[in-house]
């Protein structure tokens, strides 16, 4: 287990509705997501539009809003939702006996989307 | 009378898990085992989940026994109550009881279940502390309430939920004391939540949700209170602490059993020794532990498949659901929403009833529900999510329950059954208006919505009708339906007049109230209607509503202004446009520190550039120590007042409008609006401080001042209105907030000044201001009252360390060189 998930510290971090931060050294920022109804989501914290940080829009469902252009992105898959293209990398999150663990190998390989148009 | 036994069976837990495998072995073959089962309670088996109607006064011990002493002499089971086994000697195939008693097995059977959990915080071992566990729990919670006074239950999930209301029937005062923002979180989402405590609330409890004890206070040995981190205290004669269970699992890990958060079992409930088997809630299958009695059954017959040998495809694991047993209060969740892709909410809220449903579909297939008000769908939908159905068919009519769902013909469209209707069918409850009623009105010529609303009154009121409106308006007009105003999102038929209005009027005081009594068709909301309803809901209630920082916009909630690299902007105020050498230097300094860039704004201050999120709190400090405040520069709020430098230096300057742009700044900073709004004072009118394209804009004159409104210089230039004059300076400032204040009532969310006078026109501002004689000093007053609670510096707060979460990361990965892993630093 140890090898495989990443403990990223006790669910109580991130209050419901809000996201938080994890720099990784050599790699892509994480955001992990708290929503309102009590589910945990990460992704890279780079919006696919213009990598705006996903970790600072509105949170609302199991939806992210961006804060720089508003482009609306699932916590669940990383899709961009409506008429707008554009996917990031979601990391597989598990939370067990109150802490919360990030999928390793998702967290180390996470690549950046691209710049949409 | 039955063949010799053959092999030894001892039960360890006396409880409902146990007695039940055993029961299920009987089932299968009553005659390969003779059965010992050793109880820690000192009573026959009873069903521990009835505990709480017991506790209501609802039921009685004898009620909920479901194996009385007779069951267990039928059967030849000897019954060993409260004497608990303290030790299994695996070798040697025995078991040993705390009286010394010793008993060989062939097989045995684990199903200690559960403990309370209690919180490590002072005062926690005090008499008049208890769990809500078993029969004695109950009892000393029972004598309690003989004597009255007030409880206190720590937890707001299912268990301390009943409790309370168990204690509250049988006459004490009760506090809910619960950690997470929403009741029974685990089970529900933010808007049965939110109905719940209202119940709750109106049934005369206290609930305190965010809330995390601190200490349980001691007086004479007893315990007193319960004292919470944020230093409130509340008296108690009895404190329950119901915040969740752990599996039992120190027996089985003394004798070397494999446990890790419960006891380890395979599919066929076999532990770590095949010579053992384990069942109920002190076991973990496929990593999951389980609370709720329904997979406990499943395991038992599992479990019992394996003992008596013919082992078949075992325990895959459980979907759950809850019932709460709360009198009166219908709940019901099942699944979890958390799903996967693809998931789709359907909700349904019909506030007049207090009705809210919530099923999550994923894959044309059921996979959570939460039904508040009306459960008698739970176990339909329950059905289909164990069932995995298929439910594309009936996707459009899932929502209003079985019955609408499953019947063909007329129900299967919705439009078809609109218009089997009779005509004296009522359509709109509100005002009383039926169906033929709104078919005549449109019959007339009213083809919208809003039409309909104006010329007939239906779905005017509450709205909850709209769709039924909308429907009758499909069903005559077909395509030629024209759409009404704009509504506030896609969660809501609602326009921003008519939520500005309702929130008012019915006197609504939270966020997800607003969405259950106006009948959202989301759970939470999104982006555009959280901050607006935020916005409303602070400016109808200041000083009692709780500003929500998960609706507001990142400029707001980080109070800078986020930048496309993700980096900031920091705009200290400054008053008037006035400045001197220290604040200059501390801006100077701290550009240099924490900045990239500093930039002359259009409104007279300076913004430093490329500040990080983590570094905001330390230039605020810098800045808070050379006296300056935020600018507000990121909100929906007053940013400047721009002055020109007037009498005092101007050749041609008439009033001192530098001195009072500084006395308008200093009224208006801090107040949040529906948009961003500019204020400029110039001292002549050469207008040199641009006053004529602001929101509000000053022109002193020798006579006096005019007053300016609605002017824009932004996409769509705009020159401010004429709206009066005045002679003193007071009067000038009181008009200001006259106007700001008529501003933040009646215009709605991301409207400038300058859309809303065109949309409500100029005439009806100056009505609002000018026909009743009292009418500048009462909107004056309204906005100097709301003042008092927005006037404080954000920045210095967050300096003092408010929210200092927001501000940090969670900690940082290094996957490269070693040290492999840096712990997350919380």
């Amino acid at each position: 287990m140890i090898g495989d998930w990443l403990d990223i510290g006790p669910v109580g971090q991130i209050s419901p509705g809000n996201a938080r931060t994890l720099p990784v050294q050599g790699g892509e920022e994480i955001a992990i997501f708290h929503t309102l109804d009590n589910q945990f989501y990460a992704l890279v914290n780079k919006c696919p539009h213009r990598h705006g940080p996903l970790s600072q829009g509105i949170v609302h469902g199991a939806v992210v809003t961006c804060p720089l252009h508003s482009w609306n992105i699932s916590l669940k898959t990383g899709q961009a939702l409506g008429d707008d293209q554009g996917c990031v990398p979601t990391i597989p999150v598990r939370v067990d006996a109150g802490r919360l663990y990030l999928l390793r190998s998702a967290v180390v390989g996470a690549q950046a989307p691209a710049h949409a148009a | 009378m039955v063949a010799t036994p053959l092999q030894r069976l001892v039960v360890i837990g006396n409880g409902m898990a146990g007695c039940r495998a055993v029961e299920e072995v009987l089932a299968r073959d009553p005659a390969v085992y003779r059965i010992t089962i050793f109880g820690a309670e000192p009573r026959v088996n009873y069903n521990r989940i009835m505990l709480s109607p017991v506790l209501a006064g609802e039921k009685t011990f004898e009620d909920i026994v479901i194996n009385d002493a007779a069951w267990y002499a039928d059967n030849g089971i000897t019954l060993v109550a409260g004497d608990p086994v303290v030790a299994i000697d695996r070798a040697a195939r025995t078991v040993t009881a705390a009286s010394g008693r010793v008993e060989p097995y062939d097989r045995l059977l684990l199903a200690t279940g559960s403990d309370p959990f209690i919180i490590p915080v002072p005062g926690a071992s005090l008499p008049g502390v208890v769990t809500f566990r078993d029969l004695d729990d109950v009892d000393k919670m029972l004598r309690a309430a003989d004597a009255g006074g007030q409880a206190v239950v720590i937890g707001g999930g299912l268990l301390g939920l009943e409790a309370a209301h168990g204690l509250s029937l049988r006459g004490m005062g009760v506090t809910v004391i619960h950690l997470m923002p929403t009741l029974m979180e685990r089970q529900l989402d933010e808007a049965a939540g939110y109905l719940l405590k209202t119940e709750l609330e109106r049934r005369g409890q206290t609930i305190l949700t965010g809330a995390d004890t601190a200490e349980i206070l001691e007086r004479n040995g007893r315990v007193a209170g319960v004292r919470l981190k944020d230093g409130r205290e509340i008296s108690a004669d009895l404190v329950v602490m119901a915040v969740g269970i752990r599996p039992a699992t120190a027996l089985a890990k003394s004798a070397g059993l494999a446990v890790e958060r419960g006891i380890v079992v395979d599919d066929h409930m076999v532990t770590s020794d095949p010579a053992i088997l384990a069942v109920g809630e002190c076991v973990q299958h496929r990593g999951a532990c389980y609370g709720l009695v329904a997979p406990l059954w499943e395991m038992c017959r599992a479990a019992a498949d394996m003992a008596v040998g013919r082992p078949g495809a075992g325990f895959a694991g459980s979907v759950t659901s809850t019932k709460l047993k709360v009198s009166g209060i219908d709940l019901f969740s099942a699944g979890d929403f958390s799903g996967g892709a693809d998931c789709e909410d359907i909700v349904m809220r019909d506030a007049a009833r207090g009705l809210y449903k919530r099923v999550v579909v994923q894959g044309g297939r059921v996979v959570g529900a939460v039904l508040y008000g009306d459960t008698s769908d739970g176990a339909w939908y329950f059905d289909l999510l164990k069932r995995g159905a298929e439910i594309a068919d009936m996707r459009e009519k899932l929502i209003f329950g079985q019955a609408h769902a499953l019947s063909g013909g007329a129900a299967a469209d919705p439009l078809a059954a609109m218009a089997a209707l009779p005509d004296d069918a009522e359509v709109c409850g509100c005002n009383g208006v039926s169906k033929g009623t709104v078919m005549a009105t449109i019959a007339g010529g009213a083809c919208s919505l809003d039409a309909v609303r104006s010329q007939c009154k239906a779905s005017a009121s509450c709205g909850s009708c709209t769709g039924l409106v909308e429907q009758l308006l499909a069903l005559s007009l077909g395509e030629n339906v024209q759409s009404g105003p704009k509504t506030m999102c896609k969660c809501t038929t609602f326009t921003h007049a008519d939520v500005r209005r309702l929130i008012v009027e019915r006197e609504f005081k939270l966020i997800p109230q607003v969405m259950q009594e106006l009948n959202w068709s989301t759970p939470d909301g999104c982006a555009s209607c959280r901050p607006a309803l935020n916005y409303y809901l602070l400016c109808a209630l200041p000083g009692t509503y709780q500003d929500d920082q998960q609706s507001r916009f990142v400029n707001e909630r980080l109070h800078a202004n986020i930048q496309k690299d993700g980096t900031y902007s920091v705009v200290p105020r400054m008053w008037g446009g006035m400045t001197n050498p220290g604040e200059l230097r501390a801006i100077a300094d701290a550009t240099e520190k924490y900045g990239r860039m500093v930039k002359v704004t259009g409104g007279q201050r300076l913004d430093i550039f490329g500040v990080k999120k983590e570094d905001l709190p330390k230039i605020w400090a810098d800045l808070n120590a050379a006296g300056m405040v935020s600018g507000h520069a990121y909100g929906k709020s007053l940013r400047t007042v721009k002055t020109c430098v007037g009498s005092e230096w101007c050749r041609f300057g008439t009033q001192d409008s530098t001195g009072l742009g500084i006395r308008i700044e200093h009224m208006t900073w801090g107040s949040w609006m529906p948009h961003k709004f500019k204020i400029a004072v110039s001292g002549c009118p050469r207008n040199c401080a641009e006053a004529t394209i602001k929101d509000f804009g000053v022109i002193c004159v020798d006579s006096g001042y005019e007053l300016h409104v609605g002017g824009n210089g932004g996409i769509h230039v705009r020159a401010t209105d004429l709206l009066c004059k005045v002679t003193t300076e007071a009067e000038a400032m009181q008009v200001c907030a006259a106007f700001v204040q008529l501003y933040r009532e009646e215009a709605w969310y991301l409207e400038r000044t300058a859309p809303w006078i065109e949309r409500v026109g100029l005439a009806h501002i100056k009505a609002s201001l000018f026909d009743a004689p009292d009418a500048v000093e009462r909107l004056a007053a309204r906005f100097a009252y709301s003042q008092k609670f927005s006037q404080d510096d954000p920045w210095a707060r967050r300096v003092g360390g408010e929210d200092a979460e927001l501000h940090q990361h969670l900690g940082e990965f290094r996957p490269f060189p070693t040290p492999a892993l840096l712990e997350a630093a919380e």
